[in-house]
């Protein structure tokens, strides 16, 4: 067994790059993944991604401050301190409304940042990682895990045949840019 | 992406006929007998405040499909150019609309004093029993001939725009090349200049001088947004009543799902100027301000106010919030009808505790006027739209619209 984990293709080009997908496919060789400097419509049905979670951390935050603002101003102004405004009653609801907005857009705009930071291990003071450097410059790269497909020179030829400008065979799964 | 490479028939034509244009008819029918049955049984306030209800919304409609097309000029959208002709039908039949608000506003001054709260006999003179101070007050804008002129004078501009701009498309399918493409953008962003400061001046005067001692600054965009998105809401239903008839091959899941994120996002924009409006109110709490709420919150007319938040607000948002919904045929068309008859009611509460106040009603008048002016819609609209080709074959961002993916 050889140490080589990754086998990278790059293109230069994404129609390319999208036709070896379909060359590996259609050989049952299974994709790790593909890296793109930019995105590419309709990548995401070709490679199976599934649709992403994030609408529904969106909503979960969202109402998670709905009712964070509505509880805060409830026990301010109608339990903990009520205060005649206007000869409006304690609890009156309309005002209530802005400060529900804002928390909810609040929360759910931080709660989306914090949930694609950790989804992706972006965190402050971490290095990003990435399979290779040239996939955010110029490279449009289709990464096959080498030990799950054994046929190291089929996989070679079809990505040599869909048009790719360089193989790159990888021991390391990630490179840093440290 | 090259994936698949369908052809269409970018000539093909709407054929006016069959059942859409039975049905349109009779509804027109259905109209005129109601208006006529409102008029003989004695409800002729209440039938002209229907009728000023609904060609108001007309030309609304009408009027949201010109400003449709003119942002998608300027914007210079990709995505919508396949069903461009869809609002481009709307607003050729502005022209026809904006008499029929034009007769019947002048009919309902003149005849019936619609406007009685700002047109009355010798309410501008101090020494008559009918002299209001407020109104004399107003009376150097709010007078029968300024009126009138503003009136006309406005929907006159927004006609110009209404002939120029499906035009330059004809012209563009005729003749090719970027031409007309760009003369379309130079005038959509005149007309959007004009439009933008001339309709709440157009909502002032047609709606909220019917309650003339009440004024709120924010009346003029809350008007605009019920047009707005009742207007994507009828462009929406077109497209996939059209669909639905075997057009518009070209036009799919992810074209309804952006005019389904523009219905969600505007019926929210609606909310957030209705409750500004309303807010601002309930706060300060002055008098003059309160007098509109508080004939609103008469019983008469209180449920109908919380079922108007709740059919324009809480159904929209919950049933179009996910991705899904926005591309599922049947639930948008769902959600837009709703729509269509939530901003009837809108208009309604807009309209009848400032005219026939306690002599309202929900009957035979209210829905065959509704009914009527649908018929008439529908009939202009697609009469204009059997004229030309369902697609602009020459516009320039066509082959980006039939390849858009979101």
């Amino acid at each position: 067994m050889s140490n080589i984990k990754y086998i990278l293709g790059h293109f230069e080009d994404p129609d390319d790059m999208m036709h070896g997908i379909d060359k590996l496919k259609e050989n049952n060789i299974s994709i790790y993944d593909a890296y793109t400097p930019m995105p590419i419509h309709g990548i995401e049905d070709k490679l199976g991604v599934k649709r992403s979670r994030l609408p529904i951390v969106a909503f979960i935050c969202g109402i998670t401050g709905t009712f964070t603002a509505f509880s805060m101003i409830y026990y301010m102004m109608v339990h903990d301190w009520p205060m005649n405004v206007g000869g409006k009653p304690a609890f009156a609801f309309p005002d209530f409304v802005p400060i529900m907005f804002e928390l909810t857009v609040l929360f759910c705009a931080y709660g989306m940042g914090i949930a694609f930071f950790f989804r992706t291990h972006l965190f402050p003071g971490r290095a990003p990682r990435v399979m290779d450097l040239r996939a955010t410059d110029d490279r449009f790269i289709i990464a096959v895990d080498a030990n799950e497909n054994a046929d190291h020179d089929r996989i070679n030829a079809l990505l040599k045949d869909a048009g790719a400008v360089e193989i790159k065979h990888n021991e390391r799964r990630y490179v840093s840019y440290e | 992406m090259g994936a698949h490479h369908h052809t269409y028939n970018f000539s093909e034509q709407y054929e006016f006929s069959g059942k859409a244009k039975t049905y349109s008819l009779i509804a027109i029918v259905i109209g005129i007998a109601a208006i006529a049955f409102g008029f003989l049984t004695g409800h002729a306030e209440r039938t002209f405040a229907n009728l000023l209800l609904m060609s108001y919304y007309f030309t609304c409609i009408c009027a949201a499909g010109l400003f449709f097309i003119a942002v998608q000029f300027v914007a210079q959208a990709g995505w919508s150019a396949g069903l461009i002709r869809i609002p481009q039908a709307f607003a050729k039949v502005l022209p026809i609309a904006s008499i029929i608000l034009v007769v019947v506003v002048a009919a309902g001054l003149f005849s019936h004093n619609l406007y009685h709260h700002w047109n009355h006999e010798g309410i501008t003179d101090p020494t008559s029993p009918n002299y209001d101070a407020l109104i004399a007050g107003k009376a150097g804008y709010l007078n029968v001939p300024f009126f009138l002129t503003r009136l006309v004078f406005f929907l006159a501009l927004y006609c110009i725009f209404a002939v120029l701009l499906p035009k330059l498309s004809n012209n563009e399918d005729l003749e090719g090349g970027l031409n007309s493409y760009k003369k379309s953008i130079k005038y959509s962003a005149i007309f959007l200049v004009i439009f933008g400061f001339t309709t709440p001046i157009w909502a002032f005067d047609v709606i909220m001088s019917l309650e003339a001692h009440w004024f709120s600054t924010m009346f003029g965009w809350y008007n605009f947004a019920a047009m707005w998105v009742t207007g994507l809401a009828t462009i929406a239903i077109t497209v996939i009543l059209l669909k639905k008839s075997g057009y518009l091959g070209w036009i799919n899941e992810n074209h309804l799902h952006d005019l389904g994120k523009f219905v969600f996002a505007f019926s929210i924009f609606w909310t957030y100027v209705w409750f500004a409006q309303f807010l601002l109110i309930y706060y300060a709490n002055i008098p003059e301000e309160t007098v509109y709420f508080y004939k609103r919150f008469e019983p008469e007319y209180l449920p109908w106010f919380w079922v108007n938040i709740v059919v324009n607000f809480v159904a929209p948002l919950l049933i179009l919030m996910t991705r899904d919904a926005k591309r599922k045929t049947n639930m948008l068309l769902f959600v837009c009808i709703v729509i269509i008859c939530g901003h009837w009611l809108d208009y309604y509460m807009m309209i009848m505790p400032g005219t026939v106040e306690s002599h309202r009603g929900f009957g035979i008048i209210e829905v065959g006027t509704f009914l009527g002016f649908v018929g008439l819609f529908t009939f202009f609209m697609l009469n204009a739209l059997s004229k030309a080709a369902l697609a602009p074959k020459n516009h320039p961002f066509l082959q980006e619209s039939v390849h858009h993916h979101i």
